[in-house]
């Protein structure tokens, strides 16, 4: 592969499995408020 | 069951139902929103549009477009809780339409999106023999699925078709009639490690074939030049909107089935990341076998790279044929598309069977059998004929371009700017979400989503009506395309003529707001389940 390729490809990886993770993250710390 | 009210005028009022949890809403809601456009139509469009450059438009629409709409129908569903008719009529009253125009697409998706989950069940099942023999393309155009030269609607059955799409019908009525809880919700959390497991292991493969630098090389090599061109970015708003199930009613209607204290705003970042997780290794998978069937061939990925049907019935069988271990990519392959697809269907035939149920009072087994029946007998007399391929191609092509698209251009423009709702919505969401929306979410819904929706709807329009849809002649997309998608605003608009009914839920059941106002606690944790509802 080529190296923009495989950066792209590693940029994308990281933002979107990066995302994924943060927001689970932030959903597992914020647990839901009592009603 | 009921409830003493101090106020709002209603002396009884029935529990809707409820998932058990969160995890269970999100593992639904990502159950629907990963479906087969993640799987054959993302790798293709970013490949064509910019590859690696592609992913810019791509994550920037899925910020400002994708995940504020997906904010938007949780919040009407949770809000108003009910299926997009009820919760529309509680908005207001002449936005009832609205629900059934949703419900009315969710009708014809279904009916179509069970022949592609046959199809894949059949090809799961024939890749142990590699059943479909040399040329993947003769076998399902000409002998498995036989298309007609002319494209009088007849019904000449294939009954290679029948028989499973058949069974697939009867699996999901079975387990949509085990409910919101038991059937959605044990299926999405069941299924979808499952998926993601098998697409992991999938992509493993397809990357360790030879060539496979190749096509990852063909889908990530980025083309900055093309970031100049409109066209790039309308694809990538496109691809972020099918592909989060977003404004055909979907997300209200699992989004009704929340508890009270819904984290709105936190819950749909997990959504819309997840979804676009599972699309980038879709895209890392398919380009990798790509590349390898493009070398074993001789020629270049653009060659070999299509999308839709072809790519799943016709490349990847090819490939399967080829590569060394092909029978266990084959049956990764068409089990992820299989379990995709499935957990999708019931979420689309779920919108009309909540519907259903608001305004009869149906309980749920009778509601599920109406609906699949009804579906389900249109999915079999229609598809798995000579004419069913053709059928498919401008149904799909039409429901999407102007019925969703349309319908989701009308929903924000009607709910920002005629009717305002975005500073309520919000206020309605931050009682209880960890990530407060505010002028930024405001601007997203009401001014890049109405544009951009917008252009996409016209453009469209003018496109088929201007050039028609491939080579079919008039009379064919005429009712099948024009008429079906008219036929569905039609049919919206008399469904809403109908009065709702004492036994309706928009009569029996309460909104969260309203026990507020009555000064009600929410109803007890225990009785917040499905089987409850048998008791309307």
């Amino acid at each position: 592969m080529s190296s923009p390729a495989v950066i792209m490809m590693v940029v994308a990886m990281v933002a979107v499995w990066g995302g994924l993770a943060a927001a689970v993250a932030w959903a597992m710390t914020h647990p839901e408020k009592p009603e | 069951m009921s409830m003493p009210g101090s106020g709002g005028g209603r002396t009884a009022a029935a529990v809707r139902d409820t998932f058990s949890g969160r995890g269970a809403f999100i593992f639904a809601a990502i159950g629907s929103a990963v479906g087969l456009g993640n799987i054959w139509r993302f790798p293709y469009i970013a490949y064509s549009n910019g590859g690696g450059a592609f992913l810019i438009p791509y994550l920037v629409a899925l910020i400002t477009a994708g995940i504020p709409l997906l904010f938007l129908d949780h919040i009407v569903g949770h809000r108003y809780r009910g299926g997009p008719p009820m919760a529309y009529h509680r908005l207001k009253r002449w936005m009832e339409p609205m629900g059934w125009w949703q419900v009315a697409i969710c009708f014809v998706i279904a009916a179509y999106y069970g022949v592609i989950l046959a199809l894949a069940a059949i090809y799961l099942v024939l890749s142990f023999t590699k059943g479909w023999g040399e040329s993947p393309a003769d076998f399902l155009f000409a002998e498995y699925w036989p298309v007609s030269e002319t494209f009088a609607l007849g019904f000449d059955f294939v009954p290679g078709m029948l028989v499973p799409l058949v069974i697939v019908w009867l699996v999901t009525t079975l387990v949509l009639a085990l409910g919101v809880q038991r059937g959605v919700g044990y299926t999405s959390l069941a299924f979808l490690p499952v998926l993601f497991v098998m697409f992991l292991w999938l992509v493993i493969a397809a990357v360790r074939l030879p060539g496979a630098g190749a096509g990852l090389d063909a889908l990530f090599t980025p083309d900055w030049g093309a970031l100049a061109q409109p066209s790039i970015w309308i694809a990538a708003y496109g691809q972020i909107f099918f592909s989060l199930s977003v404004a055909f009613g979907i997300m209200i209607t699992y989004a009704s089935y929340l508890k009270k204290n819904a984290d709105i705003t936190a819950n749909g970042f997990v959504v819309g990341f997840a979804n676009s997780s599972i699309e980038i290794l879709a895209g890392i998978g398919v380009f990798a076998a790509l590349g390898f069937m493009a070398g074993q061939a001789g020629t270049g990925v653009d060659e070999v790279a299509v999308p839709g049907l072809g790519l799943a019935f016709v490349a990847f069988p090819t490939i399967i044929n080829q590569a060394a271990g092909g029978t266990i990519i084959g049956v990764l392959f068409f089990g992820s598309l299989l379990i995709a697809g499935f957990t999708s269907h019931i979420s689309i035939l779920e919108v009309i069977i909540s519907a259903v149920r608001d305004k009869t009072g149906m309980t749920r087994v009778p509601a599920t059998l109406a609906v699949c029946l009804s579906v389900g007998a249109v999915s079999v007399l229609l598809f798995p004929t000579t004419t069913g391929l053709n059928l498919l191609d401008v149904t799909d092509a039409f429901v999407n371009n102007f019925g969703i698209v349309g319908a989701a251009l009308f929903n924000v423009v009607l709910l920002a700017w005629v009717l305002r709702k975005l500073p309520e919505f919000a206020r309605h969401a931050d009682m209880y979400a960890s990530i407060r929306l505010g002028p930024t979410w405001y601007a997203m819904v009401a001014g890049v989503a109405p544009v951009v929706l917008g252009f996409l709807w016209i453009s469209q329009l003018v496109t088929f009506a201007r050039d028609g849809y491939g080579e079919m002649p008039g009379w064919f997309v005429g009712t099948f395309g024009w008429g079906m998608s008219i036929g569905l605003v039609i049919f919206a608009v008399l469904m809403s003529l109908i009065p709702w009914t004492e036994k309706s839920a928009l009569r029996r059941e309460r909104t969260y707001v309203d026990l507020d106002a009555d000064g009600v606690p929410d109803v007890p944790r225990d009785a917040a389940h499905e089987h409850w509802r048998n008791d309307v």
